[in-house]
């Protein structure tokens, strides 16, 4: 398509303000960690690597990150798991309400965290009688970390079809052989891609962790939203929060081009 | 030989839902035969060689392999192995790796295996893209790296699914004297799925020819091409002139329905003295040039339209042009009766 000068620019232009809007932020949250303001003032007075040091140095922080990287790795695994059975039950055999029990499985991302948090702190605490912790905060972050892995490796059955585990058996491999050997190397990326995403799903979510995890677990999220206001503390959070974008950008720009291959 | 069936079938049938796929199939396959199951697409021809390799179990009705009952067998608990129609070769393996897998999930060790896998990608002459990857290969490559997989474990049937179906032409009537040969060398039973007559009159020892779920002819290439025994196998197996009861008795006083074979009619110029049991005039309606022969379309009188083939020798001569009157003429004998 052939645009006019004029248009190209108002394009240009239209895009350049989108993307500063999205990314001029993060920039000044970078820009901030380093800031020897203590209140985040703009511009920066100077700069310093204190804020760095005392990150990395403080309990409470180190204590989210470990809480945020657990989390978000065992309810990854417990997905993986979950997601690649639920996407061969749902591929590979025919029952009764299988459309209703695929829409159940893909519903908790699409649901509003909050109502996911209240029903799930509800359910933990008063019909269960669990304490909250680590445990529910992990079970819950499961519930819409499921969806990524189940919906990615359910597109690469659908689109791998069955004659390839056919051929295997056809061969004389038993189910556990062609598993090893042939669906799963089918498979593999489409995990790799699904857990990528459900880490990074879980590793910045707040609505949920917030009505799951009780008070004695902290998160990154939930450290950052409880230290943002209080004085002192604000260079910090901009430390953790560059943590953050970083070690979120990392496993979406994997999955990304993961996805990319696939294509091929 | 023995007399037990390579292959036998006794009352298979196949229903998915209130579909019946396959309706009470029954057919003994002789060891080393080159057996071709004929029919057009939904006929359940693809259905039955599904159930014989395992991946389909029947509603009701056995499958034997050699006198054991296989029927609740699971795929790799038969000494079959198929040529898939897509190939389905294993993308993320070479193309030794491919073939050698059958070895190796029998624990065959590295090198053994390897040899055995070399020479079957000899047998089909792609030694030399043992380390390609199936994506590098064209379709008739892929195909031959498919068959090979197949033969190198030694299968007493090989299954093969419309394997040519996506060759072109040339590389179809290739790689069918190939599979020939390999069938011959082997000397194992072939079970041949196609829709292409053609494939089945040439490739077959015995073909069934498939329609609605059953077996509705078998015999030889050359049994069920002289002698189709319906409307339907003459129409599908070749191309036939086809005349209803009636039409049969009104044109030249027949009993039954029957057909004949276009290469059976002689057409002579109006008026001309009958060399034949049957003349009927009629007015050329088309004429198609196809190389070798020409296929001529005639409106006979009272509105059947025949077509009749002729050779495109130099002798014969006479070129029939749209709107020539002519005589079609054609011998009782050449005459099948259908049922």
């Amino acid at each position: 398509m052939r645009l006019t000068r004029t248009s190209r620019v108002l394009l240009v232009a239209a895009t350049t303000l989108t993307l500063a809007f999205i990314y001029v932020p993060l920039l000044i949250v970078l820009l901030n960690s380093f800031s020897t303001s203590q209140s985040l003032s703009w511009p920066p007075p100077g700069f310093t690597l204190e804020w760095w040091g005392r990150a990395f140095a403080s309990e409470g922080a180190m204590n989210a990150v470990g809480a945020s990287i657990t989390v978000a790795l065992a309810s990854t695994a417990i997905a993986l798991v979950l997601g690649t059975a639920l996407s061969f039950a749902l591929n590979r055999f025919e029952f009764f309400g299988k459309s209703t029990v695929n829409l159940l499985v893909v519903l908790p991302i699409a649901l509003p965290g909050i109502v996911t948090g209240i029903a799930l702190n509800n359910a933990f605490r008063t019909m269960m009688g669990l304490q909250l912790g680590m445990l529910t905060l992990i079970v819950a972050h499961a519930t819409f970390c499921v969806v990524t892995v189940f919906n990615n490796v359910i597109a690469r059955l659908r689109r791998m079809g069955t004659s390839l585990e056919e051929a295997s058996a056809d061969l004389g491999a038993g189910l556990w052989t062609t598993f090893r050997l042939v669906t799963f190397p089918q498979i593999k990326s489409a995990l790799f891609a699904g857990g990528l995403l459900a880490f990074a799903l879980s590793f910045d979510e707040i609505i949920v962790t917030t009505f799951t995890a009780g008070s004695g677990v902290q998160t990154l999220p939930i450290f950052i939203l409880d230290n943002m206001f209080r004085p002192n503390q604000a260079p910090i959070v901009a430390v953790i929060a560059v943590v953050m974008i970083v070690v979120s950008l990392v496993p979406i720009y994997f999955a990304q081009r993961l996805a990319g291959d696939d294509k091929r | 030989m023995s007399s037990t069936p390579a292959i036998r079938l006794t009352g298979l049938t196949k229903s998915f839902g209130a579909v019946t796929a396959v309706d009470q199939v029954n057919l003994d396959v002789a060891e080393g035969e080159f057996f071709s199951m004929l029919g057009p697409s939904g006929s359940g021809k693809t259905t039955v060689l599904r159930m014989i390799a395992g991946f389909e179990q029947p509603t009701s009705g056995t499958v034997e392999l050699f006198g054991n009952d296989v029927t609740a067998a699971a795929p790799f608990d038969r000494d079959v192995n198929t040529v898939f129609q897509d190939y389905a070769l294993f993308p993320h393996m070479t193309v030794l790796e491919n073939v050698a897998y059958g070895l190796r999930v029998r624990g065959m060790n590295k090198a053994d295996r390897t040899a055995r896998a070399t020479e079957a990608l000899e047998m089909v002459r792609l030694a030399k893209y043992g380390d390609r990857k199936p994506t590098q290969l064209s379709g008739g490559q892929r195909q031959r790296v498919a068959l090979a997989r197949a033969i190198v474990v030694q299968p007493k049937v090989l299954l093969l699914d419309e394997p040519l179906g996506a060759l072109d032409l040339k590389l179809r009537e290739q790689m069918q004297v190939e599979l020939k040969e390999i069938q011959r060398k082997l000397g194992i039973t072939f079970i041949f799925v196609t829709h292409d007559q053609e494939e089945a009159l040439t490739l077959s020892d015995r073909i069934a020819v498939f329609n609605d779920g059953g077996i509705v002819q078998l015999g030889t290439a050359e049994e069920v091409y002289r002698a189709p025994n319906s409307e339907f196998v003459a129409n599908f197996v070749g191309t036939s002139n086809v005349f209803s009861a009636e039409q049969s008795a009104a044109l030249f006083a027949g009993t039954s329905a029957c057909s004949i074979r276009p290469e059976k009619i002689v057409l002579a110029p109006a008026g001309s003295t009958a060399a034949h049991d049957i003349s009927i005039p009629g007015v050329v309606a088309e004429t198609i040039f196809l190389g070798a022969s020409t296929r001529v379309v005639v409106d006979l009188e009272g509105g059947k339209r025949v077509s009749a083939l002729e050779p495109n020798d130099d002798e014969a001569g006479i070129a029939h042009t749209r709107g020539d009157s002519v005589v079609v003429g054609f011998n009782r004998s050449s005459l099948v009766t259908l049922h």
